[in-house]
């Protein structure tokens, strides 16, 4: 998806020489064409393999290529939005199987985005600190499950969480029976609620839903299968995202540490409102990738449960590649592959909103709270800072 | 002047590292699964002359079996013939289909059949050769959409009952309990339960559970592939028997018992009999060799004796530049003796009758298997009919605590909307 970003990108690249000799003429015409030359290999490439597939796939998504032959040859026809319809309207099978992609996923994203954040902004404060010892060790040690292969790290996600796994031995030394983890459908907020006595949803739940599947369906959290794989995303992609940080803690200068030092500020006031506000752009870059990384997520699932156990592994990703080349349905298969697209660029824009910079500071932060406490008035200290 | 050349620097940049992101980042792997199908380049179309055969193999003894048979055919007809083994094969076929250069013969399944006889791309070609009364009608019947008959069966397996013969004697039990219907099974079942072994495991699908269905007179789909049946009452009762041995805890899934497979479940002793079909004793063989076990039919239900059989076929493609040297091919491949070989290397069930006999005296502890053809029932082949399964096996994987009614009724649906678009 941020593929048609960095296309963008590149003729907005493209445009900017072909400008400047309308206005300067002579001798700065020809660096026009040497521009051209030299982003053509990018434009071309990018034109190849990634504009031209997109155009054809927006194509294929409102046909009714089967998958024989071109998708542009003239036995295809055009069909609307049929495929879009069936996926998002129509309650059958294929609207079914949408929606619980969407419900596993959207749990995925909503658990592992704002874990993987905390932790890689965590793992890099910590090991920034200068007084901590072997840092460089403990650098590497946090950054090596992402440069691992993630089919290597299902594989060996697979053995650990297996029912006799090393997973439920330790939990068995502490007299907790751990569950088969990659056969439990069962959703963990469901199980919660089960633990409470809650067994069944209320009629207006289980009566009616979004999708084909009812909302007590969508509340019922991620299975614990899924929930293996949150965990295992959490745990290679904060390194990544740790390296990020990092990067961008070093850029904050010491005397802004030392000026908030000596106005009086506790570390957690130090990190709380002078670090994190600084870190701000990393911040949304971090959010940004782990969204786009999250709602794609594809190669855990084929290597690892293939969707199963009983679909709660099923991702839009997963389900665009089994329409498309396990069941003939490429109209299908691409449409899906647009709608995830159209729900990355919503989430994006939505978070992007929220994160933006602002040019005044918002009244309420003007002064240092102990914690947000929003409208309650009766912050201690805010008078005296006034 | 130097602002532009800078910032186009800059853009140029940023748009490279943000490619680079999206590579790292995003995590999807589409474009790495390098095609094993296209690993030999140049053999195959253009010239016409030679021939391409994309399989999806079981392992080396497939592959190796595959290979000599193909050769030992080039060598007697004279046209080049080469074997790609697929990783992937519905998506290598996928995207040969789509290049209009498909591999000319191919490993077909039943569920793919129908999607690929939709958009044209499978040459109707079995009832040409010369063999094609001697398959067995069950798999013909298999392979024929509306009234045509597609390809040749490649080989075939059935569903049957698979005994440890220790946990038998064990238990006490002698031939004569070898179950023949429901209640002995039951009987069997509950016998052979003990501490950590339990009666009987088979996988939480249909491809399993399905044979208690046919037992009972049940199917997904009726006889004249019309309509759906999945709410029959006799598909209630086969599901709520099933779902009685569960809760009693007489039957289990492989997953309940740390296991992967039926045939896992046996071999290591958690299960003392397992509903599989004739690959078992490959696996046993290779994994578990120390396991003494007997083959039985499964045993009958309420109407009579049922199980399921699963068969692929010979594709050839209708793009295929050379037809011809295909069928010739395939005639080979399927010819009696052919068969017999495959079945001695890789140990799959002939897909011809002449073959059977044969198959007895090579395989006397499998004939259970071959005699269940007679009473096997197929997988629907309407396209669709694959999802539709799949989402029976995602329900059936709770069918211990499941509302049977509303689980066959939600399959009942689906099937109906699968049948009446296919139409």
């Amino acid at each position: 998806m941020s593929t048609t970003r960095s296309a963008e990108a590149t003729s907005a690249s493209a445009r900017s020489p072909r400008r400047s000799p309308s206005r300067r003429s002579g001798v700065r015409g020809r660096e026009a064409a040497a521009g051209w030359l030299f982003i053509s290999p990018m434009i071309v490439i990018l034109g190849l393999f990634l504009v031209v597939p997109v155009l054809m796939a927006a194509w294929v998504s409102v046909s009714d290529w089967t998958g024989r032959g071109s998708p542009l040859s003239s036995t295809v026809g055009f069909v609307g939005g049929e495929n879009y319809s069936r996926l998002l309207a129509d309650g059958g099978l294929a609207t079914q199987d949408f929606g619980t992609a969407v419900r596993n996923n959207a749990w995925y994203v909503f658990l592992v985005v704002p874990l993987q954040t905390a932790l890689s902004l965590f793992l890099a404060v910590m090991v920034n600190r200068k007084v901590l010892r072997g840092r460089g060790a403990f650098r590497t040690a946090f950054y090596f499950p992402s440069v691992t292969s993630s089919v290597a790290i299902t594989v060996l996600f697979l053995f650990l969480f297996s029912a006799s796994g090393a997973v439920n031995k330790g939990l068995s030394y502490l007299s907790i029976t751990g569950p088969n983890w990659f056969a439990d459908a069962r959703g963990v907020v469901h199980v919660l609620l089960g633990a409470l006595g809650v067994q069944s949803g209320p009629a207006a739940l289980t009566g009616n839903g979004f999708l084909g599947i009812t909302w007590w369906s969508w509340i019922s959290g991620p299975s614990v299968a899924m929930s293996v794989f949150i965990i295992m995303a959490v745990f290679t992609t904060s390194g990544t995202f740790m390296l990020l940080f990092i990067a961008a803690l070093q850029q904050i200068s010491g005397d802004v540490e030392e000026a908030a030092l000596m106005d009086g500020t506790s570390a957690w006031q130090r990190f709380w409102y002078v670090t994190v506000p600084m870190l701000r752009p990393t911040l949304f870059t971090v959010i940004t990738l782990g969204l786009i990384g999250c709602w794609q997520v594809f190669d855990q699932i084929y290597t690892g449960t293939q969707g199963g156990p009983a679909k709660t592994t099923l991702t839009p990703a997963y389900l665009s590649y089994q329409s498309s080349f396990e069941q003939q349905q490429w109209g299908r298969g691409a449409a899906i592959a647009f709608v995830l697209f159209a729900i990355i660029v919503v989430l994006t824009i939505i978070q992007r909103l929220i994160l933006r910079e602002r040019d005044t500071v918002p009244r309420r932060k003007r002064f240092i709270h102990p914690i947000r406490t929003g409208e309650s008035g009766a912050v201690p200290g805010a008078g005296a800072q006034r | 002047m130097r602002r532009t050349a800078r910032s186009t620097t800059l853009t140029a940049l940023i748009a490279g590292g943000a490619l680079a992101l999206t590579a790292c980042g995003g995590g999807s792997s589409f474009d790495d699964d390098e095609p094993a199908g296209t690993a030999e380049p140049g053999t195959g179309d253009g010239t016409g002359a030679s021939l391409t055969l994309l399989i999806g193999s079981s392992g080396d003894a497939e592959t190796d079996a595959v290979n000599a048979a193909v050769a030992a055919w080039s060598e007697q007809s004279g046209i080049a013939a080469s074997v790609n083994v697929a990783s992937d094969l519905n998506q290598e076929l996928a995207q040969g289909f789509a290049a209009a250069s498909p591999p000319d013969v191919f490993y077909a399944s039943t569920d793919q059949l129908a999607g690929w006889v939709a958009n044209g791309s499978l040459h109707p070609y079995a009832s040409e050769l010369a063999s094609a009364d001697d398959f067995y009608p069950s798999l013909q019947e298999n392979f024929t959409v509306d009234g045509e008959f597609y390809c040749a069966p490649k080989d075939f397996s059935t569903l049957a009952l698979v005994i440890n013969e220790d946990a038998w004697t064990e238990a006490g039990l002698t031939e004569a309990d070898v179950p023949t219907d429901w209640d002995s099974l039951r009987s069997a079942a509950e016998a052979l339960t003990t501490g950590d072994q339990v009666g009987l495991a088979f996988g939480p699908e249909y491809q399993r559970v399905g044979t208690f269905m046919a037992q009972a007179g049940g199917g997904l789909v009726s006889e004249d592939g019309t309509e759906a049946i999945a709410d029959s009452p006799e598909n209630i009762e086969a599901l709520t028997f099933v779902q009685s041995m569960l809760t009693d805890g007489i039957a289990a899934f492989p997953s309940d018992i740390d296991t992967g497979w039926g045939g896992e479940a046996f071999g290591s002793g958690r299960a003392a009999m397992t509903i599989e079909g004739n690959w078992i004793t490959g696996a046993l063989r290779n994994d578990f060799p120390d396991v003494s076990y007997l083959v039985a039919p499964l045993p009958a239900g309420p109407a009579g004796q049922g199980t399921l059989q699963f068969t692929n076929c010979w594709g050839i493609a209708a793009d295929s530049s050379n037809q011809e040297a295909a069928i010739d091919l395939v005639e080979f491949l399927t010819a009696t003796e052919q068969q017999a070989e495959f079945a001695e290397a890789f140990g799959v069930m002939p897909s011809v009758e002449s073959a059977g006999d044969d198959f007895r005296s090579t395989f006397p502890e499998q004939a259970a298997f071959l005699d269940s053809a007679e009473f096997a029932v197929g997988m629907p082949t309407v396209q669709g009919a694959s999802d539709v399964i799949a989402d029976f096996n995602g329900q059936i994987e709770g069918l211990r605590t499941a509302d049977v009614e509303a689980m066959l009724q939600s399959v009942q649906t689906n099937m109906q909307a699968v049948l009446d678009s296919a139409g």
